[in-house]
């Protein structure tokens, strides 16, 4: 017991003498787990985005250009029939040019819709909607069976193709992919100056404690009682920072999160990360990259 | 009684530094348990490399290095702690830790090596009593005269009663009334049956204390004569003529007398 009061006296005493260093890596360590503490739920929620878009996902068949619009409800009736369809509904060329104006906005595009002048070029169309986003390829494949040479070929002459909205899936999965990158080269790389900031403190207080190391030394001190009191400083400083990045995001929590939680019960649907296992990665990250930090120096600089 | 091995001895100890440096060659002596030795020898003759020998600091490269009967060589690296824990050692520039107090810088000795709050607080006012600095307790080493300072140094590394104390050059830095009362000190030390081997280059302290004497010279064992003086009496003309100015020499024992010094090899 003793002893272990006498490794956190040391471990104080060094961080008292050598205050800027240290506050430089706690500093660092509150950003780092600050952002994880942002990023890991942002990441989850952005996650269960996309399920909540393929939810949403819908088929659209397409007519040819020239089809009218018997020929299109009496795709529509075929359509009704596959199973798994829960609805169908018939799109006017009037009404796919103003859907198509909402999604596109304002623009140079949007302008050139405008500019059209009373020529619509869109075909008529049907919106199929699943009961199962699952189910999209299925009935994809009902309406356009294999043909006898193996080609697709549809139910309805009138079809000219039909677009699952696989490829706005697909696309919002590359975005999500692409900030779950950029988010987690970030993290990485605070995780990486975070280490590297306390190997810094943890070397500046041996350079600081030479003299007791080398007295240590010559006394007659064992190599992990000459260590200890540097490990728990690099302890020391990973759970301050982290215990200050927590405080600091539970806060945010309790004013920010949960009113929000409250009023709107669409943030219910973001399945995200529980705040205490979060708290427990966050400490639990910050305890290991500062124990390796302070490992990895006195490896390289405390020849005991 | 059984005979014990002598607390140091080394046969054919040679020492080789990176790049091929010989710090010491084939160096064999032994000394007996309450010996009190001097080590002598010019400025790079292997006397600092001999006290790190000791201590476990450096290896030799052949030959073989005992503490007690325990070739240290054959130690494990995580012995050598305790092989420290019973060799005191004392330096020329003190090594006290400049922002702790007397008492705190010989409690951390005791700290550091496992010891209770019981221990210390019963050691170490014991110690700096032996050293004469009850007075002082409370004082930071940059508050003390240099010999005070090499006296809290002495019971640092004298406050676990070990078998044997090296002083490395112990009054290089003090002035020499200082300097007799550290030896005096040292030699009280050796009365308690601690062997004490110091090295140095006072030659009036070798000269009046007459004590058995290892000379050391670019790393050979040159001379290891018993009551002796700093310089080979027979060949130096300085050493007869230095003893004769201060009138220290045969039936000239200031210091202690000869006839206690144990047989040489």
């Amino acid at each position: 017991m003793g002893r272990i009061f006498f490794f956190i006296a040391e471990a104080l005493r060094a961080l008292r003498r050598s205050s800027a260093p240290s506050l430089a890596a706690i500093v660092t360590i509150v950003m780092t787990t600050l952002l994880l503490g942002v990023f890991i739920p942002v990441i989850k929620a952005s996650s269960t985005t996309t399920e909540n878009v393929q939810e949403q996902l819908s088929l659209r068949v397409f007519m040819f250009a020239d089809a009218t619009k018997k020929q299109t409800k009496a795709a529509q009736r075929k359509i009704d029939k596959i199973p798994h369809v829960e609805s169908t509904k018939y799109v006017s060329k009037k009404e796919g040019l103003e859907t198509l104006r909402k999604d596109i906005g304002q623009g140079p595009i949007g302008e050139g819709i405008t500019q059209l002048q009373g020529q619509n070029p869109l075909p008529l169309s049907i919106v199929v909607h699943p009961d199962n986003a699952n189910n999209l390829r299925s009935i994809q494949h009902d309406i356009t069976p294999p043909g006898p040479n193996g080609k697709p070929k549809a139910i309805s002459p009138g079809i000219e193709s039909v677009s699952s909205g696989q490829g706005a899936a697909d696309a919002i999965r590359t975005v999500t992919n692409a900030v779950k990158v950029v988010l987690s080269v970030i993290a990485v790389l605070l995780l990486i100056a975070s280490l590297l900031l306390v190997a810094n403190t943890i070397r500046l207080s041996i350079y600081a404690r030479r003299r007791d190391v080398e007295v240590m030394r010559l006394v007659g001190a064992t190599n992990w009682f000459i260590r200890w009191p540097f490990v728990i400083e690099g302890l020391l400083v990973g759970v301050t920072g982290a215990a200050i990045a927590v405080g600091m995001l539970w806060v945010g929590k309790v004013t920010i999160i949960d009113p929000l939680a409250d009023n709107f019960l669409l943030i219910d649907k973001f399945s995200t990360v529980g705040f205490v296992p979060l708290v427990a990665v966050l400490l639990g990250a910050s305890v290991l990259v500062s124990a390796l930090g302070s490992g990895i120096t006195l490896r390289r600089f405390l020849r005991v | 009684m059984r005979r014990r091995p002598p607390i140091v001895e080394l046969r054919d100890a040679t020492v080789v530094y990176p790049g091929g440096h010989v710090a010491l060659e084939r160096v064999s002596f032994g000394i007996d348990r309450g010996d009190f030795v001097f080590v002598v020898g010019p400025t790079g003759c292997g006397k600092s490399t001999l006290i790190r020998t000791l201590i476990g600091e450096v290896t030799p490269a052949s030959g073989e290095v005992l503490i007690a009967g325990q070739d240290i060589d054959r130690l494990p690296k995580r012995r050598i702690p305790y092989l420290r824990r019973r060799i005191g050692t004392v330096f020329q520039d003190f090594k006290l830790l400049p922002n702790r107090t007397v008492y705190d810088n010989v409690a951390y000795t005791l700290k550091v090596t496992g010891a209770g709050r019981g221990e210390v607080r019963r050691k170490v006012p014991e110690i700096l009593r032996l050293v004469g600095l009850q007075g002082k307790v409370h004082n930071y080493p940059d508050q003390l005269s240099g010999g005070e300072q090499q006296r809290v140094s002495i019971a640092r590394a004298f406050v676990n009663h070990p078998p044997l104390l090296l002083a490395d050059e112990p009054t290089g830095n003090l002035d020499p009334e200082t300097s007799i009362g550290i030896m005096q000190l040292l030699y009280r030390i050796n009365r308690t049956g601690t062997t004490v081997l110091v090295v140095t280059h006072d030659r009036e302290m070798v000269d009046k204390m007459r004590r058995r004497v290892l000379a050391l010279d670019e790393g050979r064992l040159v001379r290891d004569q018993a009551g002796a003086t700093y310089h080979e009496e027979s060949t130096s003309e300085f050493g007869v003529r230095v003893r004769a100015e201060m009138g220290v020499g045969e039936g000239h024992t200031n210091g202690e007398p000869a006839a206690t010094t144990p047989p040489g090899a």
